[in-house]
């Protein structure tokens, strides 16, 4: 029995090396008609205008032999993970105890990022580091609320970014206000931008919705990058005010908080207490969206993502539901916005492009939609990994678009696949993703 | 009145070039219910590949100027639809059954993958074309110098777009293969079962949409002379928003709002600012889809319950 | 007032372009009692339902729901949610519509969504967690345990709705519905793909809803055993238009039901219409 099953995997393995061979070879050839003319010929403005153009054969032959050796090595792993594919990679007990260190993994982890200015006091690099992945962590969780939560698709969450610190920027360099009066007025401005968006787009469905999303944010940063006036158009705005700590300088003043505590200034001082500010909003998001889940608010937005035409029938709002929905998510957008502005302490159009709208996106979903700990462990895997490729600027988004795709395919419902449920007579138990609804809005 | 006949030429011919990019997003939106986020990205690879192969023609001595323009259209078409089929079977394919926000993301990558693949191989900086199609026709010469022009250029431009647009309609109509594509859409497991080889139709409908974009990149080089690796973000999410404004899944809606973006982005440069006029071209988009959710041709959604 | 019926329906027309799906219906539910509304395949039943609970605005006539208090709601001119919320009119659907990804006491919970939201202050009280909402939370969950044990389903109250059989799903639905505490409740087709045993501890669970709680019930069925058991007035509709109205046993007797119901084969008719006594 053993020896015939061998003897037929066997052989389906050698019958399968010619077939393997002409499937790599194929993929050569397309691959061949693909790059000879993109990459086997260069061109180039010259000097006056004239268009000069060389030849690179030498990277043609060998991006082509790269495809024809990694289409063997994938064909090789298909057959031998079998057809299911990726799913196997992660075998289910292996899932399941994955999801049982998800219980212990968030308080850990909350701990460590705790002590993450105490381990790295000296390495400002990990420091800047840790404060960018924070505000990703913290856009993630607000987009969570429209995407995950309410099923909403919004394609231009990056214009509630922009409003936020554009709020901030503008009413901190002209009227000198304080950055804790301007953080709640971002945020709000932000909100009451995010329903007016909101309110023309209720009525659409699926994609229709992600497209006036998306056309929204383009509007937005196309008004800031033209409003020269007040947004100082392509230039942004500079001279952002640092925060203070409530009130006190973190400078080498004599009033600073340094000077006070009687310590030795530092300028790591500023970095870790921004990098505290961005933790403690970020957790802010996080225990409002936790608690609005629990709330008859939250359950409605995600019995919207689940069945639109049964909450209506149930007597919901379903219009004021998606507007909170995306008000509550612009304002987290705000408030990250703000703290942008403050970090940055200059602001231009640039930061606030569409890409980083499908970042934010990407984060959401790849941490498995809905879920707090999932959307954390993907912005950190996603601004990590895109750290790792700094060096290769060029390469960088390139890298990025592939690791998108393979993503996707891999684990197209993200890290966490659960769902955990609000309210429980006896036992909480995990929702399986496979019956959790994505929304149609 | 001229100025107005002027910027009405010069929209109608901007407005094809979107209709004909707007086609690839409609049909496979019709398919397979996906946004191809890529799509403007292949229309900028279709100016790239036509950019390059003008030049190697040229350059091998060819002289003839409708000969070389045809063999570019060829090789434009050819080579940006394997880039269309490639995109489906790699990025696409595998999650075809896969919940719907996962398409869409590997859609947004890929058109990530694409616009940076250009920039790494063909460097970042514009690459400009001297004008090929010159010469035109003056209609109306105005009192006070103005006059009405139009050139061989935008003729060739819209001419393109009208034998393109009777080859396809007669391809989606007549053919066996338009009839496959008409049966994947109304339901994929129905026409698989009636025997449509459902991967190939919807292969298909990408190497078509691909062609057409290329087409339409050809025509965006020889029009304004120049590609660069970034042209296919803007002009993607405008031929998309043309195919939303048109009613999506509709095949005259596409062009129909392909032209009418282009005529707005036109006539607002012209009377109120440039700066604006891709605000204004979303701003209506949005003001048309509140009123008409389902766009212009679109035939209204009705729920069931 | 009581004299009054709960629901009036008046001369109700519905058109889907060329289609006419109801045509001049006129009907009225008794207040405390179950009506049902039958009619072969494509009558036009969904279609009045989706008319009464405001998913489809009717092309004509007039819709009226008589509160006890002696208001009057005109359910064509209200939105589909404030039919719900304000004419206190519950539905479920012929194709079971839960949130598959929700538990089933999280779909009884969403159901009390206007009495909660209202506890909890619009969301502000709540999200500092006052004890009035605590307390009103408290409550919700002991009404949604109430209908879960109404249902059998008390130990499946933190299963996924996805996950539960398809008879406790259809139950699931009705018991979310009432949830709402409705004054009407519409049923579409509940007793679709039940057996035999299920069917009729439906009928029982329908009839202690009209008896204990007083709730009037409007029934779409196709399973006559059910409709003839329950109902106190039956509606028979054919096309679009009332073809037969009266008790089960009128209907049974009528010839003209007889012959439209099932087409001309009227034996077999006779014989279906027999199933139910
Ligand atoms: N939204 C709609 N658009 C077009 N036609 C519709 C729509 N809804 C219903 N119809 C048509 O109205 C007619 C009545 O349909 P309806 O669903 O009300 O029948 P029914 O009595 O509920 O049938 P069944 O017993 O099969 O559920 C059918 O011909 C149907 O096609
Ligand atoms: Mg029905």
């Amino acid at each position: 029995m053993t020896a015939l099953s061998t003897e037929t995997t066997q052989a389906s393995r050698t019958a399968a090396i010619p077939f393997i061979l002409k499937k790599a070879f194929l993929s050569a050839c397309v691959a061949l008609v693909l790059f000879s003319l993109m990459i086997g010929i260069r061109t180039e403005a010259g000097p006056d205008g004239q268009l000069t153009w060389w030849t690179r054969l030498g990277d043609l032959a060998s991006i082509v032999g790269l495809v024809f050796g990694g289409s063997i090595v994938v064909e090789l792993l298909r057959q031998w993970i079998g057809p299911t594919g990726a799913e196997k990679l992660v075998p289910a007990p292996v899932q399941r105890s994955l999801s049982l260190a998800g219980r212990f993994l968030g308080p850990a982890l909350l701990v460590f990022t705790l002590l993450v200015p105490v381990i790295f006091y000296n390495q400002r690099y990990i420091l800047d580091l840790a404060i960018l992945v924070l505000t990703y962590v913290m856009l993630g969780w607000g987009l969570n609320v429209v995407v995950g939560l309410a099923g909403l698709l919004d394609l231009g969450y990056v214009a509630f970014y922009a409003v936020g610190a554009y709020s901030y920027a503008l009413l901190a360099t002209n009227f000198g206000w304080s950055f804790w009066v301007c953080l709640p007025l971002a945020g709000m401005l932000a909100a009451i931008w995010g329903a007016m968006l909101g309110f023309p787009v209720l009525r659409l469905r699926g994609d229709y919705l992600a497209i006036v999303t998306l056309a929204f944010g383009e509007i937005i940063r196309l008004v800031i990058l033209n409003w020269q006036d007040l947004t100082g158009g392509p230039n942004g705005v500079s001279g952002i005010p640092r925060p203070s700590f409530f009130g006190i300088p973190l400078d080498n003043s004599d009033d600073g908080l340094a000077a006070k505590l009687g310590i030795e200034y530092s300028p790591t001082h500023r970095i870790v207490f921004l990098f505290y500010l961005i933790l403690a909003l970020a957790l802010l998001t996080n225990w409002v969206t936790i608690r609005l889940r629990r709330l008859p608010i939250g359950r409605a937005w995600e019995a919207l993502r689940e069945d639109e035409v049964a909450c209506r029938a149930l007597g919901i709002n379903t219009t004021t539901t998606k507007l909170t929905a995306f008000a509550t998510g612009a304002m987290f957008g705000g408030f990250a916005g703000a703290f942008f502005a403050t970090r940055q302490g200059f602001i231009s159009p640039e930061s606030f492009t569409f890409q980083e709208s499908a970042l934010v996106l990407a984060i959401v979903v790849l941490g498995g939609m809905g879920s707090q700990l999932g959307v954390a462990l993907a912005a950190l895997t996603m601004i990590g990994g895109f750290e790792l490729f700094r060096g290769l600027e060029t390469y960088r988004m390139l890298v990025f678009g592939m690791a998108m795709v393979l993503i996707m395919i891999w684990r197209p419902r993200g890290i966490i696949g659960h769902r955990a449920p609000t309210v429980y007579l006896t036992k909480a138990q995990a929702i399986s993703s496979d019956l959790v609804k994505e929304g149609h809005g | 009145m001229d100025y107005f006949a002027q910027q009405l030429i010069n929209g109608l011919v901007l407005g094809s070039i979107y209709g004909l990019i707007a086609i690839g997003y409609t049909m496979v939106y019709g398919i397979v219910g996906m946004i191809n986020f890529a799509h403007g990205d292949i229309f900028m690879i279709g100016g790239f590949i036509a950019l390059i192969s003008f030049l190697l023609l040229v350059s091998l001595g060819l002289t003839a100027i409708p000969l070389i323009l045809l063999l570019v259209l060829l090789v434009a078409m050819a080579v940006t639809a394997l880039y269309g089929w490639t995109v489906e079977r790699i990025a696409y394919r595998p999650l075809r059954h896969s919940f719907r926000l996962a398409p869409m993301l590997s859609a947004i990558g890929m058109s990530f993958v694409l616009t940076n693949y250009s920039q790494v191989a063909q460097g970042a900086r514009v690459k400009p074309v001297p004008p090929i199609i010159t010469g035109g026709y003056t209609l109306h010469e105005g009192a006070e110098g103005f006059a009405v022009r139009l050139s061989n250029m935008q003729i060739m431009v819209v001419s393109v777009t009208i034998v393109l647009l009777a080859m396809f309609t007669w391809l989606v109509s007549r053919t066996r293969l338009g009839r496959d594509m008409r049966a994947c859409e109304q339901d994929q497991t129905m026409a698989a079962l009636l025997g449509v080889d459902v991967d190939r139709t919807i292969s298909m409908t990408f190497v078509i949409g691909a062609a057409l974009a290329s087409v339409a990149g050809m025509m965006y080089l020889l029009y304004y002379g120049q590609v660069d690796f970034f042209m296919g973000f803007v002009a993607g999410i405008k031929a998309f928003t043309a195919a939303v404004l048109g009613g999506i899944g509709s095949l005259p809606g596409a062009v129909l709002g392909g032209l009418a973006i282009g005529l707005i982005e036109t006539f607002w440069s012209a009377y109120f600012s440039v700066e604006y006029k891709d605000v204004a071209a979303f701003s209506i988009l949005i003001i048309v889809l509140i009123f008409m959710p389902t766009g212009l041709l679109g035939r209204p959604e009705v729920e069931k319950v | 007032m009581s004299g009054e019926p709960i629901l009036s329906v008046d001369r109700l027309t519905m058109r889907f372009g060329g289609i006419i799906a109801v045509q001049d219906l006129s009907f009225a539910a008794e207040r405390k009692k179950i009506t049902a509304l039958i009619g072969p395949n494509g009558a036009g039943k969904t279609t009045v339902f989706n008319c009464i609970t405001g998913f489809y605005k009717p092309t004509g006539g007039a819709i009226r729901l008589n509160h006890d208090d002696g208001r009057q709601s005109a359910l064509e001119r209200l939105n589909d949610f404030r039919i719900a919320k304000q004419a206190k009119v519950a539905r479920t659907f012929q194709n079971i519509r839960l949130f598959p990804g929700m538990t089933a006491l999280e779909n009884l919970m969403v159901a009390q969504h206007n009495t909660l939201m209202r506890a909890s202050g619009f969301t502000f009280l709540g999200l500092i967690g006052v004890p009035t909402y605590r307390d009103a939370e408290k409550r919700a969950i002991a009404l949604a345990s109430d209908w879960l044990k109404r249902i059998n389903l008390l130990d499946r109250a933190d299963d996924a709705a996805g996950n539960l059989a398809y008879g406790d799903q259809r139950r699931l639905e009705i018991a979310r519905a009432m949830c709402t505490e409705p004054a009407l409740l519409c049923l579409d087709e509940p007793a679709a793909g039940l057996n035999a045993r299920e069917s009729a501890a439906l009928s029982e669970l329908l009839q202690s809803i009209r008896g204990e709680l007083g709730t009037s019930i409007l029934l779409i069925e196709h399973d006559m055993s059910v409709v003839m058991e329950i109902s106190d007035h039956i509606v028979v509709m054919d096309h679009g238009v009332k073809i037969a109205q009266g008790t089960p046993r009128e209907v049974r007797d009528d010839p003209k039901v007889i012959a439209a119901y099932l087409g001309t084969d009227e034996e077999e008719a006779a014989a279906v219409m027999e199933g139910g006594s």
